[in-house]
């Protein structure tokens, strides 16, 4: 049986905070990418992942739109800036925060999605 | 509704405002979603599009895209007006970038625009004047039957 998992699930069960986009929380997650360069996710993320970044500005709603990530997980405490989390509500695409830093909860994402059987890597 | 063909769109892209960046790509998505195009091919144009369209925002003070879609291809064309690009051979090396300091505290930057570019469309056209302008030509098989 092929499991889904929703970015709901995941902010649930890791603890993360729902910044913005609340209506986008029933898409589905697929896997995740990690980094802070806008051209290497246009470059390399794909469709349903879930992105770990630190960019907080609202070229990352763009770059989310524009590859359909499932949702944006900021890290370190980082709170997106005010024209990033209208866009987010207005697309629908959630941005979810943790005061964890990228390492923590990277890992915990991965080993969250694993569990799950959402990635077999 | 599916929009007819062929189709010209415009867009202005202004230099500098980083928080309009994307907004013609969006555009461009949407058409070829309705146009039924198949998904990678959506997925490549707008990667190709969305890095020419922050050159602009990027580098240019100016510049304007224009699209044309006919039943067999995407063409969109950037022309700005800005300082050029003096060495085209270095610009397209991955890891080359002469994007200011504030711009790659964004995120933007990496040198990896024109070589994202390249990867995804079926064809790549560069020509810069210094002082003047750079113009890019983005050509993709649509896929259409």
């Amino acid at each position: 049986m092929e499991k889904k998992i929703t970015v709901a699930d995941v902010a649930a069960a890791l603890d993360l905070k729902v910044l913005s986009g609340e209506k986008g929380l029933d898409r589905m997650v697929t896997g995740g990418y990690v980094s802070d360069l806008l051209s290497d996710v246009m470059g390399h993320a794909d469709a349903g992942q879930l992105w770990m970044t630190l960019q907080t500005h609202k070229n990352v709603m763009a770059i989310a739109s524009l590859k359909d990530l499932a949702a944006i997980l900021l890290v370190n405490g980082n709170q997106p800036e005010e024209d990033t989390a209208r866009q987010s509500d207005l697309e629908g695409i959630p941005i979810l925060g943790s005061s964890l830093e990228a390492f923590e909860i990277t890992g915990k994402v991965y080993e969250h999605l694993k569990k799950n059987a959402i990635i077999q890597r | 509704m599916k929009p007819e063909l062929p189709l010209h769109l415009e867009f202005n892209i202004e230099g500098g405002n980083f928080t309009r960046a994307g907004f013609a790509s969006s555009e461009i998505k949407k058409v070829l979603k309705q146009l039924d195009v198949d998904m990678a091919i959506i997925k490549r144009t707008v990667v190709a599009s969305y890095e020419a369209e922050v050159n602009v925002v990027a580098h240019a003070y100016s510049g304007t895209m224009y699209v044309d879609i006919d039943g067999q291809t995407i063409r969109i064309a950037l022309v700005d007006e800005g300082p050029g690009i003096p060495d085209i051979e270095a610009a397209m090396r991955e890891g080359f970038s002469t994007a200011s300091v504030s711009v790659r505290e964004m995120g933007f930057g990496a040198g990896m625009g024109l070589p994202n570019i390249k990867k995804n469309a079926d064809q790549l056209d560069l020509s810069s004047e210094v002082g003047k302008g750079t113009q890019v030509v983005i050509t993709l098989g649509l896929g259409l039957k």
